[in-house]
């Protein structure tokens, strides 16, 4: 919806932003990323970067992520879970208004709850919703949420970028005019270039110490490396080449942070491609694969390896890289067992970032070495998606799944890797329904042995979160719980 | 000296061709094995020009790449010309007729586009690979060879020989093959070599966007870009790729210019 009171408000902010700069301490900032969210609607797409421009910054939902990935209220103050876990009363925070004015109440996150888990709903993570029997508004502040059955990660689910509180006032221009609850505003976007957001003045929680924030989209990796030598941008969260990593450490002027993300770069696998079905052979290209090599051959070190689909850095991982060690001459036994002594070929499509491209060439080699050939075909994103991801058209691509605990994702046998083990499903089912911590511990932990041992994927490591940034800014994200960059949090130093 | 250009250009381009044919028996290293630990090497005793991100020995690599531009700047220039040649052959015996009109207009239409964008839009629908970058260059080189070849043909049709050969009956089939073809060979020659260098760049600008041949075979293009990133620590990476480039480019144009300047009848009356 286009709103010319807002755009001139926005203008006339430029103005005094711009002349204001040199008497005041520094309170704009210039962050880049590589990827453009394709629009700005986060309960619409699985665009990640949606949610690096927007979570928190300008849409909140009713619990949050915190920097270190643990679930913290966001506009609900509190809640109360009833005794059999099956029904959530959450209580909102009083005088939170959305960036037009309007209040968000009760019947705000009634809408969004049902919009979002709607039959027609294009929300990419209906999972999340899909326990939800029924939403009513107890008063203004106070919405009770039944559940099929008790949910133990409900809270968790509500944290995700998918679940953000919107309003039924400003939903349909939302794509291009986001209209939020958060401590920023959107101003402006500049499609190719740049996002601009703005300090909400009426912010119910702590006043971000920035004033105005621009979000560039620099996907070029050298172009990405040229920006911040020259220091035309402040920060680059998730810097697309790692090669230049130490040159930044070297340069007093920039910090490096080094941390953890939820994305688990793995060697995908499509389980319904002959011989791919075939267990052994599975487990024979993950013996051929050498993690390390991979590690330090396509990340330059940056990056722990996995040996399942879990993060690293979760109480609940186990370290299964002992499963599939490095053993070219048990995969050539492997494959040979199978039934291919000689060796096969398969395809290998790898997207855009240098992770998949030069960590396909290395595995393409260590595939070699035990006699199995790869078509590589480098595809950009759009293909990518049409053609793995939707088209199952594929042996093996390499990607990195960035969202929080996904090991859900194998329970899905129309998932791009078509994994169907009925065992797995179901106890992801009782998962769901338990709330136990110790139990949802000890079967998360199973669960990660299942994948592991089914070699469904290769697994190859846990990418890192490589943020440059200026030297003088504080309270960036060192990790990356969520795909988000929370700004709220951001200053500068003196 | 009066060849200089030509025996300057042909020994770059005879050096480039023998790196091409030794890499099918031999190079210093098996680039198809990547050893991690050995990798952004400078020149060195054992690594003569340094080691890639990836370990491997880039002398090998520019090798067998030398063999990859070769192969494919060859094979487009041969579509270019065994379509282009009989096409500008018919234009021209054909004089003003509805197929000289047709064929040259054709021609211009594809002229007109600008080749390596619509060498990009071949393989982005066809797919990317060597062999999809061939037809999208040899596409390019038909008009070329149709254009040299029909102005060439025209005025040897004027000439006496042609002449008495129509009035000994044959046909202009014949004709354009047993006499014009071999009196516009020295043309079509020089364009060749001309033909040949463009060539050699449009496959080194496809596979660096990416488009052009796929790893794991090496490409100078790829190299190139590849070394983008690393430039600012390691430059041989992209050096090394980007003379190999310019050497053979100008070691066929000058071989082409001194090749015109000894074969092209026209050239060579004018500078007596």
């Amino acid at each position: 919806m286009f709103q010319p009171t807002k755009l001139i408000a926005a203008g006339t902010l430029a103005v005094f932003a711009s002349t204001g700069i040199g008497l005041s301490a520094q309170s704009d900032i210039t962050v880049a990323m590589q990827l453009e969210p394709p629009h700005l609607d986060p309960t619409s797409a699985a665009a990640g970067a949606i949610d690096s421009v927007l979570y928190s910054n300008v849409f909140e939902g009713l619990t949050r992520f915190a920097s270190d990935g643990s679930v913290i209220a966001g506009l609900a103050e509190s809640w109360d879970i009833s005794g059999d876990g099956a029904v959530y009363t959450f209580k909102l925070r009083s005088g939170v208004k959305f960036h037009d004015g309007t209040s968000m109440d009760a019947s705000d996150v009634k809408f969004s709850l049902d919009r979002a888990r709607a039959e027609d709903s294009t929300n990419a993570q209906k999972a999340l919703f899909s326990g939800i029997t029924d939403v009513s508004v107890v008063d203004n502040s106070t919405v009770k949420i039944s559940l099929d059955k008790p949910n133990g990660s409900f809270l968790f689910n509500m944290a995700w970028g998918d679940a953000v509180i919107v309003a039924p006032e400003s939903i349909d221009g939302i794509k291009n005019n986001p209209v939020g609850t958060g401590a920023f505003t959107f101003q402006n976007w500049v499609q190719g270039d740049r996002i601009e957001l703005s300090r909400n003045s009426d912010y119910w929680g702590d006043k971000p110490a920035l004033e105005n924030v621009t979000f560039k989209f620099i996907s070029d990796p050298t172009a990405a490396f040229a920006a911040v030598m020259a220091q035309d941008v402040d920060v680059f969260t998730s810097f697309p080449a790692p090669e230049n990593l130490p040159q930044f450490e070297a340069d007093p002027r920039f910090q490096v942070l080094e941390g953890s993300t939820e994305g688990e770069t793995i060697l995908s696998t499509n389980n319904k491609m002959p011989p791919l079905d075939n267990v052994k052979v599975r487990k024979a290209i993950a013996h051929a694969i050498d993690r390390q090599a991979i590690i330090d051959g396509a990340m330059f070190g940056y990056g722990t390896p996995i040996g399942t689909h879990f993060a690293p850095h979760n109480p609940d991982y186990v370290d299964l890289t002992g499963n599939s060690n490095y053993d070219p001459e048990l995969s050539k036994k492997l494959l040979a067992e199978a039934g291919f002594s000689e060796g096969f070929t398969t395809t290998l499509k790898l997207p855009p970032p240098s992770y998949a491209r030069r960590g396909g060439e290395i595995i393409a080699s260590q595939l070699r070495a035990v006699g199995i050939e790869t078509e590589i075909s480098n595809l950009e994103w759009a293909q990518w998606l049409e053609q793995v991801f939707r088209g199952k058209d594929y042996g093996l691509t390499i990607v990195s799944h960035t969202e929080p605990m996904d090991i859900g994702i194998y329970a899905r046998p129309d998932y791009y890797f078509q994994y169907d083990n009925p065992e797995f499903q179901s106890l992801m089912t009782e998962l769901n329904g338990t709330t136990d911590p110790g139990k949802r511990s000890s079967m998360l932990q199973k669960a990660q042995r299942i994948i592991s041992n089914d070699y469904v994927n290769g697994y190859l490591f846990e990418l890192a979160y490589t943020t440059v940034a200026n030297a003088k800014v504080r309270g960036l994200w060192k990790n990356a719980p969520t795909q988000a960059t929370d700004l709220t949090g951001v200053s500068w130093a003196d | 000296m009066k060849n200089g250009s030509l025996i300057f250009g042909a020994l770059l381009s005879v050096l480039v061709i023998i790196a091409a044919g030794v890499s099918f028996v031999w190079v210093p290293f098996d680039i198809t094995q990547l050893s991690i630990p050995d990798k952004l090497q400078t020149p060195n005793k054992v690594h003569w020009l340094g080691t890639d991100h990836f370990g491997r020995d880039i002398l090998s690599m520019i090798m067998i790449g030398a063999r990859t531009s070769l192969a494919v700047a060859l094979l487009a220039v041969g579509i270019g010309f065994s379509i282009g040649v009989p096409l500008g052959l018919a234009a021209a015996a054909r004089k003003n007729s509805l197929i000289d009109e047709v064929i040259m207009r054709t021609n211009d239409l594809i002229f007109a586009f600008p080749s390596l964008v619509i060498a990009i839009l071949i393989t982005a629908l066809f797919g990317a690979g060597a062999m999809n970058a061939i037809i999208a260059i040899g596409i390019f080189n038909i008009p070329v060879f149709a254009r040299v070849s029909r102005g060439a043909a025209l005025s040897l049709w004027q000439k006496e020989f042609i002449l008495a050969a129509r009035v000994s009956g044959k046909t202009d089939f014949l004709i354009s093959a047993e006499h014009i073809l071999p009196n516009i060979a020295n043309l079509l020659i020089v364009q060749g070599t001309i033909q040949f260098s463009l060539g050699i760049l449009a496959e080194a600008g496809l596979s660096y966007v990416g488009l052009g041949t796929q790893p794991p075979i090496p490409s100078w293009g790829r190299m190139l870009a590849d070394a983008q990133t690393m430039v600012s620590f390691a430059p041989h990476l992209a050096i090394i790729p980007g003379t190999a480039i310019i050497v053979t480019v100008l070691g066929l144009n000058l071989m082409g210019d001194g090749l015109r300047d000894v074969l092209d009848p026209r050239v060579r009356k004018s500078r007596e």
